[in-house]
């Protein structure tokens, strides 16, 4: 019997086409992975223009009305577009683009923070403030509980605005805002709730009775600004 | 950062890849050489020939395979039939008897001993140049054995001619998954053929020249897949085995899913173990196709089912993890599974390796349709197709690792 004759030219060929597949499948998914990064653009600096503007109007009629501040109540936005970009950076690969957008998107956090802080100071809305700061460098499990408390009681309480900041952005304004409040790495998850910061993991019962406390103090204030 | 995880990962992915691109390669070279022929046909010369079937507790189905012989268009003075009972404790012996009012038909009675002794008894009677066998579960086509002699008399050195097997009237969804998956084998059967790499000789129908017994020797156990061994025998000696896609033979498949978990464990078992047994052949250039493609195919898909089975038991595990510890977080709300869910188009994940395995679907697919087409001649889906991916999806993993498993086991003792 006759030994076989081996095509090496096939098996090389269907080596090329097979290495070809992966190379355009990897291509595609370049591309959906870049039309969700412009995506995220897009709502970025749409938030952006919403907070400029809501800045304006607060400036402009600081000394009329409270009344006109719409307040823009962007917290469910800004926490929507956290929530893509911290996907984005665990499935679509921590890229140059990702890391600038969620620098930006930490700075709009800041002037949100900024801005509804002194609207709720100058106008009395009922509103309670959480910074909330992460780490993504490292496996931290205790984080990713927290984050889940959290988005239950944001769910819980509407006028609640919690303002997440990975540990490990690279900008300035979160850097200061760590050294004002003296935030330690070792030290993740952390929260600052009236300026008293929290560190490590607390349950969803601990969290609720401040947060209640925080919306009481608020409520005295402006009871008291009232009168 | 890349782990060997996914290092992993791609490598057996790419393997799988490659396995369907070298299919479909073969189909796209060949496929004018592959004909449907409809109707009866003319040999210019009639071999004789023997086809045994072996029976064991086959009162059910036996009549009927019987009757599919005496039915061939074939000459009936070539065409000796030898039914076997190999030890039925059921009336078969009862119903074979009646056959031998025939002339060309013998009947064997003999003690149980496995259907490879069967065949052995078989085959030392046989005295025709050419001999098969058909399963006491599988009914021939009328056409079939003239369609698989004319493949002889066209190549001299074809050695051996498979015919296409598809499912007998199926009846639930576990027998329609099983015809889709009938059609796909024909496909890779066909593609198979061509390569000169084919690695199963089924027991329904394939018939052999006499030589090749003559010169091997008879029928083994080997792990109760006599008709696989056989094969890797004849392709060690390079021995050419063609596949025949329009003889076609009925075969009444297991109906539940148990029975066809069992059968299954075997096939698979079969298919590791006789590549052990013949672990000298593998990757040697001088046995061809088979050595480089066949049976790495094999093993590759083995490899992959249980790597990704794996993973998805890792990951399924890691899920319940996550949810457990939300459990401890939040308490009973995170349980609440749909008030947390928002299906948003963004979460959707544009992985490379998505679109890689849309590719591999495609073309499971296009061969299931090809495969319906060479050995029916006709181009359809049917809902068969929806049901082959869910039961072969959802039950493949478990008897492909059972026999991985059984194969370790048993073989243990051996490695020292």
């Amino acid at each position: 019997m006759k030994e076989e004759n081996i095509d090496w030219k096939k098996y090389l060929i269907v080596f090329f086409i097979t290495a070809l597949l992966f190379i355009i499948a990897a291509y595609v998914s370049n591309y959906f992975s870049n039309k969700k990064l412009v995506q995220l653009k897009d709502i970025q600096d749409k938030i952006s223009i919403d907070i400029l503007s809501s800045e304006t109007q607060f400036s402009l009629l600081s000394d009329l009305s409270c009344k006109n501040v719409s307040g823009s109540f962007l917290s469910a936005e800004l926490n929507d577009l956290g929530g893509k970009l911290e996907w984005s950076q665990k499935n679509l690969g921590d890229s140059d683009t990702v890391s600038y957008l969620k620098k930006y998107y930490s700075l709009l956090e800041i002037k949100d923070y900024l801005l509804m802080k002194k609207i709720s100071a100058r106008c009395g809305v009922k509103s309670a403030f959480i910074l909330y700061f992460y780490t993504t460098a490292e496996n931290c499990s205790e984080c990713e509980n927290e984050s889940i408390v959290l988005s239950t009681l944001r769910e819980k309480y509407p006028e609640l605005r919690v303002y997440s900041f990975d540990y490990s952005t690279d900008l300035s304004a979160v850097r200061s805002m760590i050294q004002i409040y003296k935030i330690k790495d070792t030290l993740l998850p952390a929260l600052v709730i009236d300026d008293e910061v929290l560190t490590g993991f607390k349950n969803i019962e601990e969290l609720d009775s401040i947060i209640k406390k925080s919306f009481d103090m608020k409520d005295i204030k402006s009871t008291t600004k009232s009168q | 950062m890349t782990s060997v995880s996914t290092i992993i990962f791609y490598t057996i992915t790419f393997l799988s890849v490659y396995v369907q691109v070298f299919f479909l390669v073969t189909f796209l070279e060949n496929r004018k050489r592959i004909i449907v022929r409809k109707g009866g046909i003319k040999l210019a010369k009639y071999p004789s020939v023997t086809i045994m079937v072996p029976c064991w507790n086959e009162e059910d189905t036996v009549y009927k395979t019987v009757r599919s012989l005496l039915n061939l268009n074939y000459p009936k003075n070539k065409l000796s039939i030898f039914l076997i009972d190999d030890g039925s404790t059921d009336r078969t012996w009862h119903i074979l008897e009646k056959f031998t009012k025939y002339n060309n038909v013998k009947a064997f009675k003999k003690e149980n001993g496995g259907k490879h002794t069967a065949l052995n008894l078989g085959l030392s009677h046989v005295e025709t140049d050419f001999v098969g066998c058909l399963d006491a579960d599988s009914i021939a086509d009328k056409e079939s054995l003239i369609r698989i002699m004319s493949s002889f008399e066209k190549n001299p050195d074809i050695m051996a001619v498979a015919p296409s097997v598809v499912v007998h009237d199926p009846k639930n969804i576990v027998q329609g998954a099983q015809t889709s998956e009938y059609y796909l084998g024909v496909f890779l059967k066909q593609m198979l053929g061509f390569l000169g790499a084919i690695h199963v000789t089924p027991g329904p129908l394939t018939i052999f020249r006499n030589k090749v017994f003559h010169d091997l020797g008879p029928y083994r156990r080997a792990h109760n897949t006599e008709d696989m061994e056989i094969a890797y025998r004849m392709q060690k000696n390079h021995y050419k085995i063609a596949h025949c896609n329009d003889a076609y033979v009925y075969t009444n498949t297991p109906h539940t899913i148990s029975r066809l978990f069992k059968q299954r464990l075997r096939w698979v078992y079969g298919f590791i173990n006789n590549t052990i047994d013949y672990r000298n052949v593998l990757f040697r250039k001088k046995y061809g196709n088979f050595a480089l493609f066949t049976l790495p195919a094999g093993l590759i898909s083995i490899l992959a089912v249980s790597y990704l089975f794996g993973k998805m038991f890792y990951n399924l595990g890691n899920f319940f993890l996550r949810k457990f510890s939300e459990y401890q977080a939040i308490g009973p709300s995170s349980l609440d599974l749909y008030s947390n869910f928002k299906f948003d188009t963004f979460f959707i994940n544009p992985q490379s390796i998505f679109f890689v395995f849309i590719v591999v679907y495609l073309f499971v697919i296009g061969s299931v349709i090809f495969g319906k087409r060479m050995a029916e001649g006709k181009w359809s889906v049917s809902l068969d197709l929806v049901y082959f991916f869910s039961v072969f999806g959802i039950i493949a993993p478990f008897w492909l690792m059972k026999a991985v498993f059984n194969t370790l086991v048993s073989r243990a003792p051996d490695w020292r």
